[in-house]
């Protein structure tokens, strides 16, 4: 069994700090990570692979740096990396990062599973999973909470939805996009830490993949920023004490009535 | 094909056991907005078995002038390839200028797929929409970076231009009396509705509430201590017949399951009243709730993140704040 898992290096959510004037975010000092919900696209392939046997071929799209994302990928087990690294593709938006990256699965090819985070933590659009799929032309299986049994060409998941879990048999090859429940990641070991140092990483770009020029990057990109800015919090938070037997009362009765002038109670 | 081609402002409708859902309201009250400005008609598809046909007439009388709904026995439940066909097919005949649908498990997995394959721009979750005066384009925008900034985003030069909506941003239209509008009712042909996905079974949620379609959602923290004090917060979101949530060290710690997480690894909840207790607010989970429209915290600690977005705060201990408030709200709630 063949799983390929797309990645993304993230900023660590935890450290981001704005500029208040500009309203874009500070990079400088700040740790680039795996994308945490990546972590358990990675892990749910390697607990596949234990059972199935077959290997996992971990990719991702970014600056050169995101290698340091792929050997960390490794060092918890996956088999190989690609990195895929091209001037042209800076600025893509979902459409054109999911159009390389479909690029990028085709040539490394054979799989039965591409299995992805169910979004990233920076962009959070969750788009580029459905987009692989459709790229490719293959179904897709999101909000994945479980799977539970992968049999010949056909593997059957539970879905995540707004009320309940749907339970789904998918054909294969398919793209699942994971959120956290499915398994709990585990850390990378000092044997696979070692491996993932030595391993050599190819680095693709746009001349190794079949894409056309004018599909990628900005240019290959429908969507566009127009503007970012910063939240304007309009909030202003009246807050009681409520230490003593006293003023727990008071301030109970006070936010009885915050509520009742609201009409939420 | 032009750009000038494409024209109408169209809304997914989502319907359940044939029923149509509150999110179709909500895209309604959007897209009604949007028609006015761009001074065009609005639309709503609809894809499924047997609809309802006085569901299909609410659109309409809630602010549709046209609905077009593609049924058939495979589009009874959501399943990518059918529907993105359908959709598509729906793309290829109307040419709709802007398409929205719910950031709903439905829409926001239908949707890319389908915006890949149209050679759409497509912007997830937005919270705000709007039209550029010059230039008649979809103003998209978005939280991105865990809810630390917000992103305007359009499309200018590829049609239709597409975004997905958060669930309960905006108010569900209400009915309008002397409306009139088309109701399509076509049957989806076979050619649409081949499938790879099969839905062989359904497990609904054992709670009373679903968290990202309840109006009050009640939320605890890591200041509950452990599993056993549940039963104490979960008396205070009957009390307020809201659903219960939780921040990601009460999932992780194990005291409830992953379904009730609220933040960036779980869910996002845009409810009328959020009520944390116990929640320190990591950036984390503001990112799943700090579009709520009343947000009310207790906790101890006076500087917690979670007072910075909330509208009423107690500083206070939640063991001690909790019991004394379910009983005010029972008490409320009986004389009634």
């Amino acid at each position: 069994m063949r799983i390929i898992v797309p990645i993304k290096q993230v900023p660590e959510t935890n450290a981001v700090r704005m500029d208040e004037e500009t309203g874009t975010m500070i990079r400088e000092g700040v740790e680039a990570i795996i994308n945490p919900l990546d972590l358990y696209a990675i892990e749910i392939a390697i607990r596949l692979r234990e059972e199935h046997g077959g290997e996992i071929v971990v990719v991702s799209m970014g600056p050169p740096k995101a290698i340091k994302a792929l050997r960390e990928a490794i060092a918890m087990g996956c088999d190989s990396a690609v990195l895929i690294s091209d001037r042209a593709f800076a600025g893509a938006d979902t459409w054109a990062t999911s159009y390389v990256l479909a690029g990028a699965v085709k040539r490394i090819g054979g799989y039965d599973l591409i299995i992805c985070g169910e979004r990233a933590t920076d962009g959070d659009t969750g788009q580029v999973g459905p987009g692989i799929a459709s790229f490719l032309d293959l179904p897709v299986a999101s909000y994945i909470g479980k799977v539970d049994s992968v049999v010949e060409k056909s593997c059957r998941v539970h879905r995540l939805v707004e009320t309940g879990y749907e339970v789904l048999d998918v054909e294969l090859p398919a793209v699942l996009t994971v959120v956290k429940e499915i398994a709990d990641p585990r850390l990378p070991t000092l044997r696979g830490k070692q491996k993932a140092k030595k391993m050599e990483i190819p680095t693709w770009t746009s001349g190794d993949l079949e894409v056309e020029p004018d599909k990628l990057g900005l240019n290959g990109s429908p969507t566009r920023v127009v503007k970012i800015h910063k939240p304007t919090v309009a909030r202003k938070c009246e807050k009681l004490i409520a230490g003593d037997d006293e003023s727990i009362v008071v301030a109970v009765d006070r936010m009885v009535e915050f509520l009742k002038e609201k009409q939420l109670i | 094909m032009k750009q000038s081609d494409y024209k109408g402002v169209w809304i997914l409708a989502e319907q359940s056991g044939g029923r149509v859902q509150r999110i179709s309201y909500e895209l309604l009250t959007r897209g009604r907005e949007l028609a006015g400005k761009r001074n065009t008609d609005l639309t709503a598809m609809i894809f499924g078995h047997d609809i309802n046909a006085d569901d299909l007439q609410a659109l309409i009388d809630c602010g549709a002038d046209r609905v077009v709904a593609m049924e058939a026995p495979e589009l009874e439940h959501f399943l990518v390839e059918p529907y993105s066909a359908c959709m598509l097919k729906i793309i290829e005949e109307y040419r709709p200028e802007i398409i929205i649908a719910g950031a709903t498990s439905t829409g926001r997995t239908l949707m890319p797929y389908v915006a890949i394959k149209a050679n759409a721009g497509l912007t997830a979750d937005c919270t705000v929409l709007d039209i550029e005066e010059e230039t008649g384009n979809l103003l998209q925008t978005r939280p991105a970076i865990g809810g630390n900034i917000l992103a305007t985003i359009k499309t200018p030069s590829h049609r239709p231009q597409m975004a997905t909506v958060r669930p309960r941003s905006t108010k569900p239209a209400d009915k309008q009396s002397g409306r009139t509008g088309e109701i399509i009712r076509l049957e989806a042909t076979s050619d649409l509705l081949a499938s790879r996905v099969r839905l062989v079974d359904f497990e609904a949620n054992e709670d009373s509430h679903s968290l990202q379609d309840a109006d009050t959602v009640v939320a605890v923290g890591r200041g509950i201590k452990k599993g056993e004090n549940i039963p104490l917060m979960q008396e205070l979101a009957d009390a307020l017949d809201a659903a219960l949530g939780a921040s990601r060290d009460v999932i992780d710690r194990g005291w409830m399951s992953y379904p009730h997480q609220i933040g960036l690894s779980g869910k996002t909840v845009t409810p009328k009243f959020y009520l944390g207790a116990g929640v320190s607010g990591s950036i984390q989970h503001l990112a799943g709730m700090q579009t709520a429209e009343t947000i009310v915290a207790i906790n101890t600690d006076p500087d917690a993140q979670i007072f910075n977005v909330a509208d009423f705060g107690i500083v206070g201990d939640l063991f001690e704040v909790v019991p004394i408030l379910t009983q005010r709200i029972k008490q409320i709630r009986s004389s009634k």
